[in-house]
């Protein structure tokens, strides 16, 4: 046993992971959005985040997800409305630096197709989404791949002037990509 | 001199003033939103805009298409040739412009990752992908194109007025029939 891996069983026995836990392949995973404005469909995407998923099709009671963004990574599309975003009306970026989706359960739809359900936090307020996904192996590597919609002033996301949703839709698609690789 | 001159048709007066009317509250309002701070104000007034560009780009096809089947009444008689040309180049200049604007502006709103949705109803197809540095160059295209089309604006209706108080022919009341009314009162 080498000194490697003396600390990853270490990190196992810390951390509760199971030895074949996967790890996330972040230069392949992403999340983007699109959002409306003047009904003009604009993407953006948050270039970092961490996630940690637990998912075996086989055992899904015990399948979990957390993904945890950090707000402050917002590309918007453009440099004038990523400065915006961060302040108070909008993410609030410095008292709420992160949002965070916790998986309280997951169902098979269809083959290789499935739901999960979980808690959205996004400043300080907590939703409840469901996420349809579908999964694709290539090798020893998984594609979670899915979307869902928000209704951003649910989150007091765009406060003020900016909950006009004539101009800002209230609609948001959040769409995601997670790319795990070391899987069994 | 030439008293009763073919005019030009009743579609041809109302297209020109639409489309000087549009031009000229579009390129204030260009000037103007651009200054402004990110707000739900600015958002709108740059779909305004493009919704004006794309609306003129439509009119002025609208103008050459009547045009070719309803030619513009002859200049007068007694305009030197010179003048004649340069009339013609200036007009020429004209459609190009209020063409070659339109289209960069569409271009410049593509490269920027905005798509253009006229009237937020119809989408317009990207024909160039976001590209930041495109942009910049297109944004540049597009004021240069404005200041041009400023500087033959100008002298379109310096050579009106000029017409109409040095030469004191029919060339601006054809263009307006409210004058012609009055100089026949006259």
């Amino acid at each position: 046993m080498n000194f490697r891996a003396i600390v990853f069983s270490f990190a196992v026995l810390a951390t509760g992971v199971p030895a074949h836990a996967a790890e996330v392949d972040y230069a392949s995973s992403q999340i983007t959005f699109v959002s409306k404005q003047m009904n003009v469909p604009v993407q953006g995407s948050f270039k970092k985040f961490t996630a940690r998923i637990d998912f075996d099709p086989k055992k899904l009671a015990a399948a979990k997800a957390q993904i945890d963004v950090d707000l402050a990574s917002i590309d918007t599309g453009s440099p004038d409305a990523d400065a915006e975003v961060s302040k108070k009306g909008w993410f609030n970026t410095s008292a709420f630096p992160t949002a965070k989706f916790v998986s309280s359960a997951v169902s098979q739809s269809g083959p290789d197709k499935y739901e999960v359900r979980g808690k959205l936090s996004i400043k300080g307020i907590g939703q409840d989404v469901v996420a349809p996904f579908t999964l694709k192996r290539a090798g020893d590597a998984v594609t979670y791949e899915g979307r869902f919609n928000l209704k951003r002033l649910q989150f007091k996301i765009g406060e003020g002037v900016w909950s006009d949703t004539d101009t800002v839709a209230d609609d948001v698609q959040v769409n995601f990509r997670i790319v795990t690789t070391g899987n069994k | 001199m030439q008293i009763t001159s073919p005019g030009y048709t009743r579609v041809a007066i109302i297209l020109h003033w639409l489309i000087a009317a549009a031009l000229f509250s579009t390129f204030l309002l260009g000037q103007y939103m651009t200054q402004l701070q990110l707000s739900p104000v600015k958002l709108k007034l740059y779909s305004y805009h493009k919704w004006i560009g794309v609306t003129i780009f439509l009119l002025v096809l609208l103008r050459l298409v009547w045009r070719l089947a309803h030619r513009p009444p002859a200049p007068p008689a007694a305009m030197p040739a010179w003048q004649h040309r340069a009339a013609a180049s200036a007009h020429l200049l004209l459609y190009i412009l209020t063409l070659a604007i339109p289209i960069s502006g569409w271009l410049m709103s593509s490269a920027s990752g905005f798509q253009v949705v006229y009237l937020g109803q119809i989408p317009i197809p990207d024909l160039v992908a976001k590209n930041k540095h495109l942009a910049e160059q297109l944004k540049e295209v597009h004021e240069a194109l404005n200041w041009v089309m400023l500087g033959v604006v100008i002298l379109h209706i310096a050579a009106a007025l000029k017409h109409h108080m040095v030469d004191r022919d029919d060339v601006l009341q054809r263009m307006l029939p409210f004058l012609k009314k009055r100089s026949a009162l006259r």
